[in-house]
């Protein structure tokens, strides 16, 4: 292997599954320790891309052309053996899923072991032990003892960390990693970004980053390819292309991300009567010694013309507060009115409708869309076939649908235009009140930005009362005019977007804020300096006695966030 | 603003390419049609179908009916091994006479096959409808309807099924007809299997978004069962099914062949190879002729029913082309 | 985000059962245990009802068609069958426990603890002639069992291995010929041939290991080669179905991706992933064993359970039937137990779901 040569050199890939050209004529080359990214919206072929350069399509039945070398090595003409070689000590490959990426049946260190020596001479127990040295490297605290856990004792985190460890072991001159962050919270996502930026500089490995996030790229490569449909759109250096895109497709991408230093344009405080108001809701799973408090003391009200964002990490009983404001859920105590009645809620009321996060389960794939939208017409009792059809093309026509597709079923959809079905439907039953659970979270960017739109929009048209639950900050803030952080079944802070987002005063919500990425190479750079000062900081005080050994998420994520919201 | 919407909705984001549910049926014989093994073992059946219908008909070109006793064939001093070489195949009896009786082998033969065929689909659609009910209403139910039927499911799954189908048979009355009988054990006694079946898959639809959509619409739970729930427990109630027939049918000859099930005169394959080792040497085809009907029976209708498994779960069948990655180990 | 959100709703929503329970290990034992016991009563009250109150009528079926009135009454009178159902289900729960005296004319015959009545053919007690039989079929299960294992799982790892190569397409082939040959038409076959044609055994006939272990052994070779064959089919069916499904799962590629050998991937951690239903299917068999291999035993005029209930069945002894379907019941109930708490052992993660 020459010295001069570069350590990825991809030319004219292409890689097809049947008739589908996953990814077309694809070239680029990652110099020794530099940080490539490639970014897209699910189908441009980016990960088909990553799984190339490991000659991971080998007798899978997809068809490979083009040249890829890997540190020298060219991948489509090594013989298994050499593939094998390459696997590991070359290139080492952190996948999205951690916990289905780890082998469930054995402890994690005893896998990192065994990957070590499927490339180094090494015994048993050295093998072990530096399964414990590369957990330790990756900020697993107690790593010796860690190591004897499986995976599912981990945290989502914790896991992921286990999985650079694996890919760390042979000590790779590259790291791809396949949306590595895209499974975790948005705090657990600053901290694997920052392992991996620390990583680099330690090791001089090279990164192939691959994600659907900008802002993910944005905080961690240098390089950046563009992907979509297969082939490359736009390349360059990533403050560049992030700040002065020359293509189309960039810009709309760009602009279509949603952040939380945007300017937000104005809502019309338009507001009307209380649509629903809870006090005190609590919810708990399961009883005696493993019940379960997923909603504590929660109190909130909204009325209509107005949305309440609620956002929170998972675990933190968002989406249960928003089944039992729908009353699919019936909370173990607390009270729920409705339209300012007395009455305590029961069960499923009407004018209550539900847009849910997945697009694919939301709709019976049985019935035709026009059906499904039909439904709360019928259920109402609604017997005339043809006023009912006319109302539901009303409705396709009003969400952005052909009135045309009435008779289609919802394969033929795509994720947003599902999503506009399951809008459609909830509209049917003229609702004052839609609680949104995660309703764009399952969609690219660009889709995410015109269902957020055109909710909004009906809003301002129909005077509906929305509840916009979501993990995604920036999401949340564009659509609200209220805001609850959610943390553990409680509400650690609720008032206006400009409050919650411009002064937030509850360190949790300080600390979210400050984990959000940016989209700007330069702030991203400044907001982990602070980051990585807080870490060190809380390390001395925790070495110093002050506080307890705390586990790696809450323990690197913790600490002051003012100073972090100041960066 | 429709319109711009939707022109620059990214085509991307939805595969297109996922199977269509919508289209079922049509969708399944395609894939069915695929599978070559599947085919010839579908036409096998058929085939089987038609001669267990046409029995009566098959017997009358023979001229022979499957009870009649010929005491002239069979030669009674030698204890009464059929009389005539092959096992006193004839142009009258084409594959011989039983040994002892003397009665017609093809007309039992053929006849034997409406047994097997007709015990085993009436046990399946019984075994099918109960586990079905017991299913749905232990999913849906509350949690003592719940506890109580998962109960009686366990105890059902517990029991070995031919244990107990051998043990009811003691008990029931003697007057009936015997295959209808042993139809109707097997059928009530090998239902624990679909009902665990039916309810977990109950319950994983249950959580659904869209049954909860439904909930919101203002449905009942009876209409929600019936739009949202039953179409989507026919692939794997059919796919269970597919492979309940040839469970039955060997469950059925085991019965017969131990005495307990369909008896004399009334023909069976399992219970002609009760007493076959005995007449090997002199009547080979008294042992190989139901053995081989009953092992060609069993094995088009499992290959039969690994089709429709394949054809109702195309992830399955995709799964061991794709994604399993075989190495060329003779490379290395 | 949407598995893990799936994720921690799934572990929210736990049973109530198991909140009182507790949660951990001890509370997983604990509640399977439970769980066991209830199935059992549900299953002896079950079995006890559907045998007493089967369709027809007890006592004549008991006696048999030609019986006169006077001697169904007499049937009807020793098997107390015009007392209430529950007081005779009390009375057999009570025999279990703490054994039972019969009154016949001449005199009084006890039953000992854990009394499952009297046959009504011999007077002998159930639960003595269950254990006379045990040794037979355990002889047969055992060595059968052993074999199936070894050569069902081998296969089954064996094919999944070679996906898609010709060695997998001949042990499909030939496993799948397996599950569609009843047993008694294998062993009829392997019969004639092995101790008729070729003469190469003696046609199989018990003797007890106590006696000659090597005529044990000798005498039983063939049932358990006609046994293993057709019950490894079946467990080669199911190795091969979940090794393939535990090789298409995330963790796999995670260690294909890092270059370790197939063979290992194979051998380590797709087939520890496949076990589960292969246990599962294992405790099943066992407990099922119970009832006696039926077919096998009465093929080969072995004097296990098997032939033992085949003979109660044709001969109508309610009492032996009824006892041997609860011990067999039983033994399912336990070993299925057993095989959960067994694997929770090894798998922690089982406890969690």
């Amino acid at each position: 292997m020459s010295p001069d040569q570069s350590l990825v050199q991809v030319d004219g890939l292409s890689v097809e599954f049947g008739d589908v050209r996953a990814v077309d004529t694809v070239s680029f080359t990652l110099e020794r320790g530099g940080a490539l990214g490639l970014v897209g919206e699910s189908g441009s072929g980016k990960s088909t891309v990553a799984s190339a350069l490991l000659g991971l399509h080998r007798d899978t039945g997809a068809r490979v052309t083009g040249s890829v070398r890997v540190g020298g090595t060219d991948v489509g003409a090594a013989t298994d053996a050499e593939l094998r070689g390459l696997r590991g000590p070359v290139a080492s490959m952190v996948f999205q899923d951690p916990l289905s990426s780890l082998d469930p049946y054995y402890a994690v260190g005893d896998q990192i072991a065994e990957v070590y020596r499927t490339h180094a001479k090494a015994s048993r127990r050295a093998a072990r032990a530096r399964a414990v040295e590369v957990l330790d490297r990756v900020g697993i605290p107690d790593a010796p003892r860690r190591a004897r856990s499986r995976p599912h004792e981990f945290s989502g985190g914790m896991r992921q960390r286990a999985l650079i460890a694996m890919a760390l072991a042979c000590e790779p001159q590259l790291l791809i990693a396949d949306e590595p962050t895209t499974a975790l919270d948005v705090t657990v996502q600053a901290q694997i970004l920052d392992l991996l930026h620390g990583l680099r500089e330690e090791t001089g490995m090279g990164l192939l980053l691959v994600t659907h996030d900008v802002g993910v790229a944005a905080e961690s490569v240098d390089d950046v390819l563009v992907m979509r449909h297969g082939r490359v759109i736009e390349r360059g250096g990533v403050a560049d292309v992030l700040s002065a895109p020359r293509e189309t497709y960039t810009r709309q991408l760009l602009s279509a991300v949603p952040r939380v230093d945007a300017v937000r344009e104005e809502r019309s405080a338009d507001l009307g009567d209380v649509v629903v108001e809870a006090d005190g809701l609590r919810r708990e799973f399961g009883r005696g010694k493993g019940a379960f408090v997923a909603v504590d003391g929660v109190s909130l009200s909204v009325r209509s013309g107005e949305t309440l964002g609620v956002v929170g990490e998972s675990g933190s009983g968002k989406t249960t507060l928003g089944r039992m404001l729908v009353g699919l859920l019936e909370p173990t105590a607390g009270q729920l009115r409705h339209g300012g009645a007395e009455k305590q809620a029961k069960g499923v009321v009407p004018g209550v409708q539900m847009v849910f996060q997945d697009p694919v389960s939301s709709l019976n794939p049985r019935r035709s869309v026009g059906e499904s939208i039909a439904d709360p017409l019928r259920a109402r009792g609604d017997r005339d076939e043809d006023a009912i059809r006319t109302r539901v093309r009303d409705l396709m026509t009003r969400v952005g649908l052909d009135p045309a597709h009435y008779g289609r079923y919802p394969h033929e959809f795509s994720g947003g235009q599902r999503q506009r079905v399951g809008i459609a439907r909830a509209l049917a039953a003229e609702p004052r009140l839609i609680v949104c659970d995660e309703p764009v979270s399952a969609l690219d960017v660009t889709t995410q930005a015109q269902v957020t739109a055109l909710l909004a929009e009906l809003q301002r048209e129909l005077g509906l009362a929305l509840v916009f639950v979501a993990h995604d900050l920036a999401v949340v803030r564009q659509v609200s005019d209220k805001v609850a952080v959610m943390r553990r079944g409680r509400i650690v802070e609720y008032g206006s977007v400009d409050e919650v987002y411009g002064a937030p005063q509850d360190p949790y919500t300080q600390r979210l804020l400050a984990a959000v990425p940016a989209l700007d190479p330069a702030a991203a750079h400044e907001r982990r300096a602070a980051r990585r000062r807080v870490a060190a900081a809380a390390r001395e005080a925790r070495a110093a006695g002050t506080e307890g050994a705390e586990s790696a998420e809450g323990g690197e994520g913790g600490g002051t966030g003012k100073e972090l919201a100041a960066a | 603003m429709s319109e711009a919407l939707l022109a620059s909705e990214t085509p991307g984001t939805g595969a297109a390419t996922a199977p269509a549910p919508a289209s079922g049926a049509r969708q399944f014989w395609r894939r069915l049609r695929t599978q070559r093994a599947a085919l010839v073992a579908a036409a096998v059946v058929a085939l089987l179908v038609l001669v267990a219908l046409a029995a009566p008909l098959l017997t009358a070109l023979e001229g022979q009916d499957p009870t009649s006793y010929h005491p002239g064939l069979v030669d009674s001093a030698r204890g009464g091994v059929p009389v005539g070489s092959f096992g006193g195949m004839s142009a009258d009896h084409w594959l011989g006479v039983e040994p002892q009786t003397g009665r017609d082998l093809f007309a039992r033969l053929v006849h034997g096959a409406r047994v097997s065929l007709g015990v085993a689909v009436v046990a399946t659609v019984l075994q099918v409808a109960i586990g079905v009910a017991v299913g749905l209403a232990s999913g849906l139910g509350g949690r003592w309807l719940d506890q109580t039927l998962s109960r009686a499911t366990d105890v059902m799954v517990a029991l070995p099924l031919m244990v107990l189908a051998l043990a009811l048979l003691a008990v029931v009355p003697s007057g009936f007809p015997r295959p209808v009988l042993v139809a109707l054990v097997i059928g009530f006694v090998g239902w624990g299997g679909i009902a665990k079946v039916v309810r977990a898959k109950t319950i994983s639809l249950k959580s659904l978004d869209h049954v909860a959509a439904a909930r919101l619409s203002g449905w009942g739970g009876v209409r929600i069962a019936r739009r949202e729930l039953l179409p989507a427990l026919a692939a794997p109630v059919i796919t269970y099914a597919a492979l309940l027939v040839p469970t039955n049918i060997t469950v059925e000859a085991a019965l017969s062949f131990l005495g307990v099930g369909v008896k004399p005169p009334t023909a069976s394959w399992g219970q002609m190879l009760t007493s076959a080792d005995v007449w090997y040497q002199a009547a080979p085809q008294y042992l190989l002729l139901p053995a081989a009907a009953l092992f060609v029976t069993v094995l088009a209708l499992t290959v039969l029913g690994d089709g429709v498994r394949t054809a109702l779960d195309p992830r399955a069948a995709s799964r061991l082309r794709i994604g399993t990655g075989r190495k060329r180990e003779g490379a290395a | 985000m949407t598995a893990t959100l799936s994720a921690s709703v799934a572990t929210k929503a736990r049973g109530s059962l198991g909140g009182l329970l507790g949660g951990g290990f001890t509370g997983f034992v604990l509640r399977r245990v439970l769980g066991a016991l209830v199935t059992l009563f549900v299953l002896s009250v079950v079995i006890y009802a559907v045998f007493y109150v089967a369709p027809g009528d007890v006592a004549q079926i008991t006696c048999g068609p030609r019986c006169s009135p006077a001697q169904v009454q007499q049937v009807s009178d020793q098997l107390r069958l015009d007392d209430p159902l529950y007081t005779r289900y009390l009375d057999f729960l009570r025999g279990i426990v703490v054994g039972h005296d019969y009154s016949t004319g001449t005199g009084v015959l006890h039953c000992d603890a854990p009394c499952l009545g009297l046959s009504y053919q011999t007077d002998q007690q159930v639960t003595e002639l269950i254990l006379n039989k045990v040794p037979v079929t355990g002889s047969l299960a055992l060595g059968a069992m052993v074999l199936w294992l070894i050569l069902g799982v081998g296969t089954g790892v064996l094919s999944a291995w070679r996906r898609g190569r010709a060695t997998e397409r001949i042990l499909t082939g030939v496993t799948l010929a397996g599950t569609a040959t009843p047993v008694f038409v294998i062993g009829l076959i392997l019969m004639i041939l092995v101790c008729g044609q070729l003469q190469w055994l003696p046609f199989p006939q018990y003797v007890p290991f106590t006696d000659d272990p090597q005529q044990w052994a000798w005498n039983l070779l063939l049932p358990w080669v006609s046994l293993a064959l057709i019950e490894a089919a079946k467990y080669a069916r199911l190795t091969r179905a979940s090794m393939l499904e535990t090789l298409a799962e995330d963790h796999v590629r995670t260690f294909r991706a890092y270059g370790v050998k197939e063979r290992s991937i194979v051998g380590r951690h797709a087939l520890r992933g496949a076990l589960a239903p292969v246990i599962a299917l294992s405790a099943n068999d066992f407990g099922s064993m119970f009832g006696g291999a039926l077919l096998t035993e009465t093929l080969f005029g072995l004097p296990g359970l098997g032939r033992e209930l085949v003979h109660a069945v044709r001969v109508v002894d309610l009492p032996v039937v009824v006892g041997m379907v609860m011990v067999t019941g039983f033994f399912v109930v336990l070993a299925n137990a057993v095989a959960d708490v067994l694997y929770a052992v090894a798998d922690r993660r089982v406890v969690l779901s």
